[in-house]
């Protein structure tokens, strides 16, 4: 198990520096000067200068590459061109409120995901059942960050139940935290949520034509018990699955909803970055991003091996 | 991630990117579609309008390809259907609610929005094309090449594949506009770029189930090139399931743009797309909440259009693969 798990991370490792990579092969093959178009609509040759200065665009691309790494090896992402900070400051300053941005809407998804997947799955065949199955299809082609607009214009400014904007760190006490959380959250969850309320819908139909069902329900046990008791367990794994891959979509979807909602996290220093053309503060955030998404595919990698023994050879 | 799963099962893992999220499902059941096939000993390539007759048996997939085709004629007649001119500034008129002059009332510079929405469909549309396009010419070519020749070719391009789906599609794409620089065009590409992975895969997988059949070896023994044997016997085997990762990234893309749009990475102002009306609409929250529908309602719409005609497609495959 543990050489197993110890493959799969160094399998990992290379997916790390691939798109970096992409960012740096970009800039060297992007038509014109990268220097002139990194300096934005209306370059002044100090800027120029200073850019290539900064970016060592005179070093052939491969080398500028393999410093980049050397730097970041040693725990350094540069220094933004704008506001002259460490970008590994920035950024781990800014992460704080993605993560529970993230955590919020991935909690909201398993909990509503499974709650109507059960109601389903309890009311199989009726109305409830297909109710559930439209609901859910529809939710998956609603975009995410108008649907946190939608929840912005009705909850904040209409019936201002919640504030519209902002972020309040967790040392601020749990409910100022927790009530900037509800409608991003809630936006940001939805599409998950009804990806789980599909997977866990149609696990727990294949579960429950198994023999171990038929059996439990022969001997009496009600539909509620079999469902709680026996079904659920085994119908979580597919979803665990599915939700671990899905944190990269919730990690991109968060951008537009950090936009939204004008929280300081990640995904609004992205934009600001690509405004500014702050290279070394974008290349930290995909470097950021997809760690977190290479470790967490990882984890769902190992618990496949955890789960099912014959994965692992 | 995956370079050693089977080419019929993608696995979960199989594509992660942009909001069109349906296409895991669908794609990993196309992928198992040539499965099928295979046990029935039916190995040789679907007749195309088997499939088609299949698809217009279905309501659903007929209101959402009408709808579709609608949308595009609108996209196409723009300029003889906007009531006025979708750029013209009125600041008399600024965020005025819909009236019967402007049907859906007129954003901050007084411009009417009925107009701009209309004007947004070719963008929007315009915009999934060119992506799809993209995406489509990245990744079916290298996904044939990997999987007709194996070895370290196909190791080393699932590889790069692999990674690009590791990134979040978003993050990528808006690092992509940030190198190249924001405007529509190079926005598509990145989002194109990013959905290539999908089209690779669908390709690979359906190269691989048929490239030791019977039919494929004649052609080679026969002496056809490389490049006949793969276009003229590879590629019909390949063409229905990309058809369905077509349908499905049109939508993908249609909700990206909007994403890249709305942060001010895709058109440039003046011109208008359903994203850059979301952004206009985010500002004036406050003042004129009617300004979030319109736009947003259209993405949604176009989005489960496009997926329930790729619905529609994937149930046809599965059928004329198994029916007969």
């Amino acid at each position: 198990m543990l050489r197993y798990a110890g493959r799969r991370l160094l399998a990992a490792i290379p997916l790390l520096f691939f798109v970096p990579l992409l960012v740096f092969a970009l800039i060297e093959l992007a038509p014109g000067d990268p220097a002139t178009i990194l300096a934005g609509d209306e370059p002044t040759p100090e800027r120029i200068a200073a850019i290539r200065e900064e970016l060592d665009l005179n070093d052939p691309v491969l080398l500028r590459y393999l410093q980049w790494i050397g730097d970041v090896l040693h725990g350094n992402l540069g220094t933004s061109f704008v506001s002259d900070q460490s970008v590994t400051d920035l950024l781990t300053r800014r992460m704080a409120t993605t993560m529970s941005l993230v955590l919020v809407a991935m909690i909201f998804a398993i909990l509503l995901g499974t709650a109507l997947a059960l109601v389903a799955t309890l009311r199989s065949g009726g109305i409830v059942d297909r109710a559930v199955n439209w609901f859910a299809s529809i939710a998956i082609a609603i975009p995410g960050f108008w649907f946190g607009l939608v929840l912005v214009s009705v909850f904040a400014v209409g019936l201002q139940m919640f504030p519209a904007f902002g972020f309040q760190p967790l040392s601020a006490g749990f409910w100022p935290w927790l009530s900037h959380l509800i409608l991003p959250g809630f936006a940001l969850g939805l599409l998950p949520a009804a990806e789980v309320t599909l997977q866990l819908r149609s696990a727990l139909g294949q579960v429950m034509k198994s023999d171990y069902i038929l059996n439990a329900e022969a001997k009496g046990m009600s539909r509620t018990s079999v469902v709680f008791k026996h079904s659920l367990k085994n119908a979580c794994i597919p979803v665990i699955t599915v939700l671990g891959f899905r944190v990269a979509e919730v990690l991109a979807g968060s951008v537009t909803i950090e936009m939204i909602y004008n929280m300081p996290g990640l995904g609004r220093t992205a934009v600001e970055a690509v405004q500014g053309r702050d290279v070394p503060v974008l290349l930290g955030f995909v470097l950021f991003s997809t760690t977190i998404v290479v470790l967490v595919n990882l984890i769902v990698d190992i618990s496949y091996g955890y789960f099912n023994p014959k994965v692992r050879s | 991630m995956s370079a050693k799963r089977s080419p019929m099962s993608p696995g979960p893992g199989d594509d992660s990117h942009g909001a069109g999220t349906p296409a895991d499902g669908l794609a990993k059941t196309v992928a198992n579609v040539p499965t099928v096939a295979i046990g029935t000993g039916d190995p040789e390539p679907v007749a195309a309008p088997g499939i088609l007759k299949s698809i217009v048996r279905r309501p659903t997939t007929i209101v959402a390809g009408a709808f579709l085709l609608v949308l595009t004629l609108i996209a196409i007649l723009a300029p003889a259907l906007a009531p006025h001119d979708p750029d013209v500034q009125n600041l008399l008129l600024r965020l005025k609610p819909p009236s019967a002059e402007h049907w859906l009332g007129t954003d901050d510079y007084g411009r009417d929005v009925l107009s701009r929405l209309i004007f947004g469909a070719r963008v929007s549309l315009w915009a999934a094309l060119q992506a799809a396009a993209v995406a489509l010419v990245l990744g079916l070519p290298f996904g044939m090449i990997a999987g007709y020749r194996g070895g370290w070719i196909d190791t080393v391009l699932t590889r790069i594949m692999d990674a690009i789906m590791s990134a979040p599609s978003l993050v990528l794409a808006i690092t992509i506009v940030a190198v190249l620089g924001s405007g529509i065009t190079n926005a598509m590409l990145a989002i194109g770029l990013v959905m290539a992975p999908r089209f690779f895969r669908v390709a690979r997988a359906g190269t691989m189930d048929v490239r030791h059949e019977t039919y494929i070896e004649a052609s080679i023994a026969l002496g056809c090139s490389t490049l006949r044997t793969t276009v003229r016997h590879v590629l019909p085997n390949v063409l229905p399931p990309i058809i369905l990762v077509i349908s499905v990234s049109l939508g993908t893309a249609v909700a990206a743009e909007a994403s890249l749009s709305f942060l001010g990475l895709g058109v440039k102002a003046p011109a208008a797309s359903w994203g850059s009306m979301l952004s206009t609409a985010s500002s004036n929250i406050r003042l004129a909440p009617y300004l979030v529908w319109p736009p947003g309602v259209m993405i949604f719409l176009t989005v489960l259009a496009f997926t329930y005609v790729g619905d529609g497609v994937r149930r046809a495959l599965v059928r004329t693969r198994s029916g007969n």
